[in-house]
């Protein structure tokens, strides 16, 4: 599927290319695999949202938060004595569930520990000081150079040059692509059912908790009127921890789920450009709204593949930020609005 | 208690009591100090000086919502539903502090809430913010029994509603607190409050101007004149 789709945007025109039967031929294959990207979109998206919700914080550091955890699973791979190499490990279905399972605690642990720890010594201070919007905005972008400059320079002299520096991870692959059946006329091949079940899974987990949950009503108490839930006897402390700590764990999810599709993605800047697209979605879908994300994750992650099959790949980034003016020109709110927050009645 | 905004006071040393069982109101004109009372009471409005007692215990320093826990519950002035909760989930928050023995002791304390209420029990799944003013009020003193408080704090529950809708959540105010819950109430609505109040309290620009029981305060002329629009 890769290679016919390299050759329709090799023929494409040069600058901007409009090429609508490269669309109409890859249509369903370019939907499910835009669906993948999707689903890491809008696992990493709910971390800006929720956070968004309960603090009006753009938590910036967000995507070196997913980016540890591409390292956290790499590393918890390495422990258990896996190899980087460009081979694949053939373990059998069994084992290839329960060592992915491994991998997902491992980088869901690292960016939980990692989001809660950031709030701690980044946030929390501020928080004391009772500091300005804007100082929290400026430590966020602050704390992302300073994780990303951690993996760059400092984690390789911590274990021996074999996780971060300059150049990305060589790939563990536990699971080679294959095609398990046709859908339409998409190839769907098992890593596609992992990324998607996954991210399925976890969202309605993630959707339970904040809806049904008694601390999800605290999320929701928090963010819509924080004085009242107080007097409610709910610790906004605590909520913010918890807070930080979901989005985390999402994030970390996530990562995992992104290295089964780009494998050569493990890299100290791999988190940048992914998690501005998870801020979009979180945007698109209406900043605050736990659903908007994981709608606007899925619909940007589409999107995106659409146009860059139109357009060409190099249009690949700036179709996901059109599409966000476009929808925020039509609806400041995004799609679904801001329900997790205030209410517009 | 002093409280300071800033560094401006809003509350120049004063001095309440309130007995175990009694119904006690705060009086006074806007900006008289009255809601920062109730916010430092439970905490989300640090004290510049002096203390606060609860049952025997200092709770000056106590985190707000350990006041919660220990039983101290506001139903704040602007009734503060969460707008875009159920009644149920809006309920549920009340007891979010609250360790539930076992599911019949929940499902009794919101029936008892019910019994109160029973428009609640009519709108149990109606969305917070599209009440009106009235039923919003009762949500939100609903929800503040949900706790099981040993001290009240209603702040304002007059604010916004008619004339009937007035009477009927201050018969329910006296009710309560006949039932054993210690209030402690704050109105602009004099005449109401003070008539059924024990003792009450008038607050003016930040200190407490006179004392005494609910009905002697009711004749006193000075009162009528700046509170209950007698001329």
């Amino acid at each position: 599927m890769t290679g016919e789709l390299i050759h329709a945007l090799t023929v494409a025109d040069p600058l901007v290319g409009f090429d609508t039967a490269a669309l109409v031929d890859n249509f369903w294959a370019l939907t499910v695999d835009g669906l993948t990207y999707g689903s890491v979109y809008a696992l990493v998206a709910v971390g800006y949202t929720l956070v968004y919700g309960v603090l009006r914080l753009i938590n910036f550091a967000h995507s070196e938060v997913f980016m540890l955890g591409m390292f956290g699973q790499y590393a918890v791979l390495m422990m258990l004595g896996f190899a980087p190499s460009g081979n694949a490990y053939n373990l059998g279905v069994t084992m290839t569930v329960v060592y992915l399972a491994i991998a997902l605690v491992g980088g869901m642990a690292v960016s939980g520990g990692v989001a809660v720890g950031l709030e701690r010594v980044a946030y929390r201070p501020l928080r004391k000081r009772g500091a300005q919007p804007l100082a929290f905005l400026i430590t966020a972008i602050g704390a992302s150079f300073v994780l990303q400059e951690f993996v760059h320079f400092i984690l390789p002299r911590l274990t021996g040059d074999r996780l971060g520096g300059v150049n990305a991870q060589q790939p563990i692959r536990l699971v080679v692509p294959e095609t398990q059946f046709t859908l339409f006329t998409a190839n769907i091949t098992n890593v596609t059912i992992i990324i998607i079940l996954s991210a399925l899974i976890l969202a309605l987990a993630t959707d339970m908790f904040i809806n049904r949950t008694k601390f999800g009503r605290g999320i929701r108490a928090v963010a819509q009127d924080p004085v009242t839930a107080t007097l409610m006897g709910v610790s906004r402390e605590r909520i913010i921890v918890l807070t930080f700590l979901i989005g985390g764990l999402l994030a970390g999810a996530a990562a995992l789920l992104y290295t089964l599709r780009v494998p050569n993605g493990i890299i100290y800047s791999g988190g940048f450009i992914l998690g501005i697209k998870a801020f979009c979605a979180a945007v698109l879908g209406g900043i605050g709204n736990l659903r908007g994300a994981l709608l606007g994750g899925l619909l940007l992650g589409v999107m995106e593949n659409y146009g860059q099959v139109l357009f060409g790949t190099e249009w690949r980034d700036v179709v996901a930020f059109v599409l966000l003016i476009a929808v925020l020109m039509v609806r400041p709110t995004g799609i679904l609005g801001e329900s997790l927050a205030r209410s517009r009645a | 208690m002093t409280v300071a905004y800033g560094r401006i006071e809003a509350l120049h040393g004063i001095s309440l009591t309130v007995e175990e069982g009694e119904l006690v109101t705060l009086i006074g004109a806007n900006g008289a100090g009255k809601t920062t009372t109730m916010r430092a009471i439970s905490g989300v409005h640090p004290l510049a000086r002096g203390s606060i007692i609860f049952d025997g215990q200092d709770v000056t320093r106590m985190k707000p919502h350990l006041r919660v826990h220990a039983g101290i519950i506001q139903a704040p002035e602007g009734r503060g539903v969460f707008a875009g909760m159920t009644v149920m989930e809006n309920l549920e928050m009340g007891c979010f502090a609250r360790t539930f023995k076992t599911k019949a002791e929940h499902d009794e304390t919101v029936e008892r809430v019910f019994t109160f209420f029973p428009r609640l029990a009519e709108r149990r799944t109606q969305v917070g913010g599209t009440m009106s003013g009235g039923e919003q009020q009762m949500l939100a003193i609903g929800r503040a029994l949900m706790a099981r408080p040993r001290l009240l704090l209603l702040d304002e529950p007059s604010m916004g509603l008619a004339p009937m809708i007035i009477q009927q959540i201050f018969r329910i105010i006296s009710e309560i607190n006949k039932q054993g819950t210690t209030v402690l109430l704050v109105e602009q609505n004099a005449q109401q409050a003070l008539s059924r109040s024990d003792r009450a309290y008038v607050l003016e620009t930040g200190t407490v101007v006179r004392t005494g029981p609910g009905k002697t305060l009711l004749a006193d002329p000075a009162i009528k004149d700046a509170y209950l629009g007698v001329a």
